[in-house]
């Protein structure tokens, strides 16, 4: 599983056109909000998020990824029932820790980001659920077995993913 | 502090960010009541989603029909064969249920029961979901446009679904009733147990407030009981499928739920509700020994007394006077009429069963004379044929419907039958006249026998 360590020189920096920017995280909303009618064990998967931890690996900057994680959140929020910022937090911290991490690990081989994306996701259920039961009293229970299978789903989606997205960069 | 915050930048930012959320968090939270706050920025997000969505539905049905409703017909004829028969099983049933409807609406108004009436509902189709496997919500394609607005229910033929919970032009946002958030009133089916229902963070549906000294049985129907004033009462909401106890001395009641909420397509909004007691149907004066005398086991008929004839333009129609309290459930809803076989035979002709179900039967014979025509004195005769007619008793079918008038349909070609009814029908007794004139049987026979015809059941 190589995951090297390099430095700030070796790493290239990505950038996206303004479509794939805007259209990707809009595509991967839609999309999360229509299958999972059609197919319901689709539900597992968090397509924004998978989203979110990709550009913010790409781009490699924290602020970018906080706030493309922040922006991908909210509007995650404004199409659910309850208030308005618990996924915002949630995909911010991940924005940010994604981009971080890119920044200084090497995560374009399959197996970096398998781990990364697994990680990330249980990152991301434990802030929306620190964050839907101290301050919005949502009764949520976490289930190590639950999370960790949806977890590793979303990791493999998140590969292929990933693979997919990865003709859209631009090389900076 | 320059330095520091030059240094620590990015964090410096995510806190910033963190900070702004988490306060616009606490001020929802705070507000949790008022939705006006976010309303539009959730506008904002919903006509960026739901435009997509409506158009891939409106995509996927156009070609879904188009296949179904034009290339693939094969079994739809042998399909229908059996919906037409499914049909004629269901009348005979409906023709049993209105009965009992009728009972059931009459013993409600004395007890100035109210009830809910679904007045008007819209049909929706579900395009979209919140998108979460945490939240239980899915979003319809009708809004405040078509008259939608927040906390209607939502139902579909099976059961229950949810309620609106934001509403916006063209589109609404529907809590469903497994979400965690949600709660309903609920009610067991056989005990008339109360409970509240809730979701579950895994979308169970579960029934809290039940005493743990109750017994519940698995499989029993849960109904909508109407304490929530969203859901009209009476509603199907599921069935127990799991029971334990709980703590605090209440039971956990696990509910699978009858509507099947992961694979919704189409959805009804209840706009409107209407309250209003039943109207009872008048049945006149009903005496007490009759309803009794209904009630109990019937005795088997007696052979037809012949009480006395009366001519009519060439026939010769004979009352019998009789009075058959206890008629048999065969009877009280289907009136015969048998016309003579052959010249100089006795034919018993039962009237129509508003009169026998009221308890007082009355008993005609027709007697045929020269010229093989056969009158009867309720007016069913069938001049010369040789079949048996079948008259409804069913007051909801037949309503006002009267053993003295004309019921057949071809009455009217037979003169002894136009001329016939009401000036023949003295023989019979007097409790007979007021539950004859639209009186309605106080109650159905436990099992009552589908109509017997030959011609037309109805």
């Amino acid at each position: 599983m190589p995951i090297t360590y390099t430095s700030g020189e070796q790493i290239e920096v990505y950038r996206f056109s303004i479509p794939v920017t805007v259209g990707v995280p809009l595509l991967a909303l839609f999309l999360q909000a229509f299958l999972p009618r059609r197919f319901p064990f689709f539900s597992i998967f968090d397509l924004p998020l998978l989203v979110t931890i990709f550009f913010a690996m790409a781009r490699r900057n924290p602020i970018t990824g906080l706030l493309t994680g922040a922006a991908i959140g909210l509007v995650q929020d404004m199409l659910g029932p309850y208030p308005i910022g618990i996924y915002g937090i949630a995909k911010t911290v991940v924005g940010y820790g994604a981009s971080s991490l890119g920044a200084k690990l090497d995560v374009e081989n399959a197996g970096a980001r398998l781990l990364v994306t697994l990680g990330f996701y249980l990152v991301h259920q434990a802030v929306y659920f620190t964050v839907a039961r101290g301050m919005v009293n949502l009764a949520l229970h976490w289930s190590w077995s639950r999370e960790i299978l949806a977890g590793l789903a979303n990791a493999f989606l998140g590969v292929g993913l990933y693979f997919l997205l990865d003709k859209f960069k631009q090389r900076t | 502090m320059e330095s520091v915050l030059g240094r620590y930048r990015n964090l410096t930012i995510l806190v910033g960010v963190l900070f702004l959320q988490v306060l616009g968090l606490a001020v929802q939270v705070k507000r949790s009541a008022d939705t006006e706050n976010t309303r539009l920025i959730r506008i904002w997000a919903v006509d960026l989603i739901t435009p997509l969505e409506r158009g891939l539905v409106w995509a996927q049905n156009g070609s879904s029909n188009l296949w179904h409703n034009y290339f693939f017909l094969r079994g739809v004829r042998a399909e229908n064969r059996q919906l037409r028969d499914q049909i004629e099983q269901m009348r005979l049933e409906e023709v049993r249920l209105s009965e009992d409807a009728t009972q059931a609406r009459r013993l409600q108004s004395l007890l100035a029961f109210k009830e809910q009436f679904i007045a008007k509902t819209v049909a929706a189709q579900v395009i979209g979901s919140s998108g979460s496997d945490l939240s239980r919500s899915i979003y319809i394609d009708k809004g405040s446009n078509d008259g939608i607005a927040p906390d209607m229910a939502v139902i579909t033929a099976g059961g229950i679904v949810g309620k609106v919970l934001h509403v916006y032009p063209s589109t609404s946002l529907v809590l469903m009733i497994n979400d965690q958030s949600s709660g309903a009133g609920a009610m067991l089916e056989k005990s008339r147990l109360q409970g509240v229902l809730r979701g579950t963070p895994n979308g169970e549906l579960m029934l809290e407030r039940v005493m743990s000294d109750e017994t519940v049985a698995v499989g029993e129907t849960v109904l909508s009981s109407g304490g929530d004033q969203i859901f009209p009462k009476g509603l199907p909401v599921g069935t127990v499928s799991k029971v334990s106890v709980g703590k605090e001395m209440f039971l956990n009641i696990q509910v699978k739920p009858a509507a099947d909420l992961s694979r919704l397509e189409e959805v009804l909004v209840v706009t409107q509700k209407r309250e209003r007691e039943p109207v009872a149907v008048s049945a006149g004066r009903v005496r007490a020994a009759d309803i009794l005398a209904q009630r109990l086991p019937s005795v088997p008929e007696k052979p037809v007394e012949v009480a006395g004839t009366v001519p009519v333009s060439g026939a010769t129609v004979t009352a019998a006077k009789g009075l058959s309290t206890g008629a048999k459930p065969q009877s009280s809803n289907s009136g015969k009429l048998a016309t003579a076989p052959a010249a100089g035979t006795a034919v018993a002709v039962k009237p129509t069963g508003d009169a026998q179900g009221s308890g007082v039967g009355l008993k005609k014979v027709a007697q045929k004379t020269a010229g093989g025509d056969s009158a009867t004195a309720d007016g069913l005769g069938s001049a010369g044929s040789n079949r048996v007619l079948s008259g409804s008793s069913n007051p909801i079918a037949n309503p006002g419907a009267n053993p003295s008038a004309s019921l057949s349909p071809d009455s009217g070609t037979n003169p002894a039958a136009n001329a016939a009814p009401k000036a023949t029908v003295k023989s019979a007794d007097s409790p007979a006249k007021p539950a004859a004139d639209g009186a309605k049987p106080m109650s159905t026979p436990p099992n009552p026998q589908p109509p017997t015809t030959e011609d037309n059941p109805h």
